[in-house]
């Protein structure tokens, strides 16, 4: 069923009866060509797998709900204004798939360039986002140098003069915004159900069949699947699913919390971040305000998180924008994230034949979906890194090649 | 969380900073080589549930500590010093 304007008024005259599910709800078969682990990343992987790279016999396996991991948790922010060359090109990459994304699924993810401010508190900060911005230009991407009273023209209401971080400035993209997540994920499996892809919620895969060094099938909490290709895309769960296939990986899993106020009058611009503060903002569609900070710092699989850290964000938001104290809180939540050693992600080959990974998200893979699914199709496909993910290798960081944005070292919780 | 310091008693998790998974503490022989540094620097078991690791009681007595802790609760099971640990062969 395509979604058009016309559908919609035919549905609106019939009572909305005539909609269907989104996608089917199929028993796994005994084996296929491609199963991949894992509904988030995995979700976009199978669908490019499908549309673009023309494979078929294709399952993509979750323990839970489609949108039950970080991909229906994150604060939605969606942007390319990396420094590094082994993440920039790939994050560009990354938005312009959004940018074509809801026409190419046919469906309405939301996505929104409503733009992103870095904010510059001293000259120190503004001649690093410079550079940043020149490496983001460099790219393909767009950037631009914001004065003081430019972040003032478009958000009047922050605390220009706060004594500690006083604002300068900030570091915009334009092209940078929001989208809805969970409908991303949506649209993605919807578009790869009708390309044949099998989805398969319930179903948490609890070992690997490996024979001679090559991985045959997964088991399940479903019964076995077997499989030539398996690609694993679980987020915070990449430690505790690889350790199945004996590996040890460079990732701790850490919590990262997120917050919603009730719904207010439009009044944030676009997305505002305030690294020094440990605190960064937007506000959704329906009028909520979004926002989040550090993660809380130690290693967890709870997908919750302490109140430290609430404390902490509220901290942040108070010193930015002292208005967010009238506003009250809504809900808060936490998720899983994949915390790499050097804060980026690996979208790679295993030392097992046939067995892949894409892991290591950190707190901002939402905005990678697209591409990481893409990059990883192209890996599952061909056996080939894509082109803007090849330095996103397991092996790099025993060459010594790692990707370090923040320049933090192997230290997870710090990047 | 309330980490059960072995001299202090009680104390606010906040006080502390974390590190990571306590086998830091193992330092490979600088004759084992590259591929043993390479795994101590940047691989981890990274396990759900119990893991021991070091926390730094910076705003407190300097001193590092071994917490013993489940990572699917957050529930901590114990806290020794670090120097006991390391002294004991770890
Ligand atoms: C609070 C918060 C805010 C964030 N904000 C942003 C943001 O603003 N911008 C941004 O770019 N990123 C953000 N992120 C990060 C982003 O959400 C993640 O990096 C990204 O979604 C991770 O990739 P994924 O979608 O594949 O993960 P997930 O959606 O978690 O997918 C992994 C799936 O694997 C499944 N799984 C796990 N183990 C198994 C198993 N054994 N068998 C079968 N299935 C299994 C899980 O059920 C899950 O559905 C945020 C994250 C959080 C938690």
């Amino acid at each position: 069923m395509r979604y058009s304007g016309l559908r919609l008024f035919a549905e609106a005259l019939r009572g909305h009866r005539g909609w269907k599910p989104l996608w089917r709800d199929p028993e796994p078969q005994k084996e296929y060509d491609f199963v991949i682990v894992g509904g988030g990343h995995g979700m976009a992987t199978a669908y490019y797998l499908a549309k673009t790279f023309g494979k078929a016999r294709i399952a993509v396996l979750d323990k839970g709900w489609i949108g039950g991991g970080n991909i229906g948790r994150n604060t939605t922010i969606i942007r390319s204004n990396y420094l590094l060359p082994g993440n920039e090109p790939f994050y560009e990459l990354s938005m312009k798939l959004w940018e074509g994304l809801e026409q190419e699924f046919n469906f309405n993810a939301m996505v929104s360039q409503r733009g992103i401010i870095n904010l510059i508190h001293t000259d120190g900060q503004r001649d690093t986002y410079r550079r940043r911005g020149n490496a983001m230009l460099l790219a393909g991407a767009d950037a631009q140098l914001l004065t003081a009273d430019e972040v003032r023209e478009r958000a009047p209401f922050l605390n220009f003069d706060n004594p500690r971080f006083p604002i300068k400035g900030g570091l915009m993209q334009e092209r940078a915004g929001t989208a809805r997540h969970d409908a991303v994920v949506w649209g993605y499996a919807r578009g790869a159900d009708m390309a044949g892809v099998d989805i398969i919620q319930n179903c948490e895969v609890t070992g690997f069949e490996v024979e001679n060094g090559r991985v045959t099938g997964v088991e399940t909490t479903r019964g076995r699947i077997g499989a030539k290709t398996v690609g694993v895309a679980v987020a915070g769960n990449s430690g505790r699913v690889m350790a199945m296939a004996g590996m040890r990986l460079p990732i701790e899993s850490h919590v990262l919390q997120a917050f919603v106020s009730e719904g207010l009058k439009p009044t944030i611009p676009g997305v505002i971040t305030f690294g020094a503060g440990h605190f960064y903002i937007s506000q959704s569609d329906k009028g909520g305000l979004v926002f989040g900070g550090d993660i809380d710092g130690y290693n967890s699989y709870a997908q919750r998180g302490n109140l430290p850290t609430v404390e902490d964000v509220a901290e942040g938001g108070m010193a930015l924008m002292p208005m967010i104290g009238r506003a009250r809180l809504l809900r808060s939540w936490g998720g899983i994230m994949d915390m790499s050693m050097d804060g980026s992600p690996i979208i790679d080959a295993t030392g097992i034949e046939g067995l892949y990974l894409n892991a290591g998200w950190c707190y901002g893979g939402f905005k990678a979906t697209p591409a990481s699914g893409y990059c990883f199709a192209h890996l599952l496909a061909t056996g080939r890194p894509h082109e803007k993910a090849k330095a996103m290798r397991l092996d790099r960081f025993a060459r010594g090649y790692v990707i370090d944005e923040r320049g933090a070292g192997a230290q997870p919780n710090l990047h | 969380m309330l980490i059960p310091h072995p001299l202090l008693g009680l104390r606010d998790a906040q006080e502390f900073t974390y590190l990571g998974d306590a086998s830091l503490l193992n330092r490979p022989d600088p004759a084992e080589g590259e591929a043993a540094f390479c795994d101590y620097v940047f691989l981890r078991d990274n396990p759900a549930g119990v893991h021991r690791e070091l926390w730094y009681h910076e705003q407190g007595d300097r001193s590092w500590l071994v917490v013993t802790r489940d990572t699917v609760t957050h529930e901590i099971l114990g806290a020794e010093l670090a120097r006991d640990v390391k002294g004991a062969g770890a």
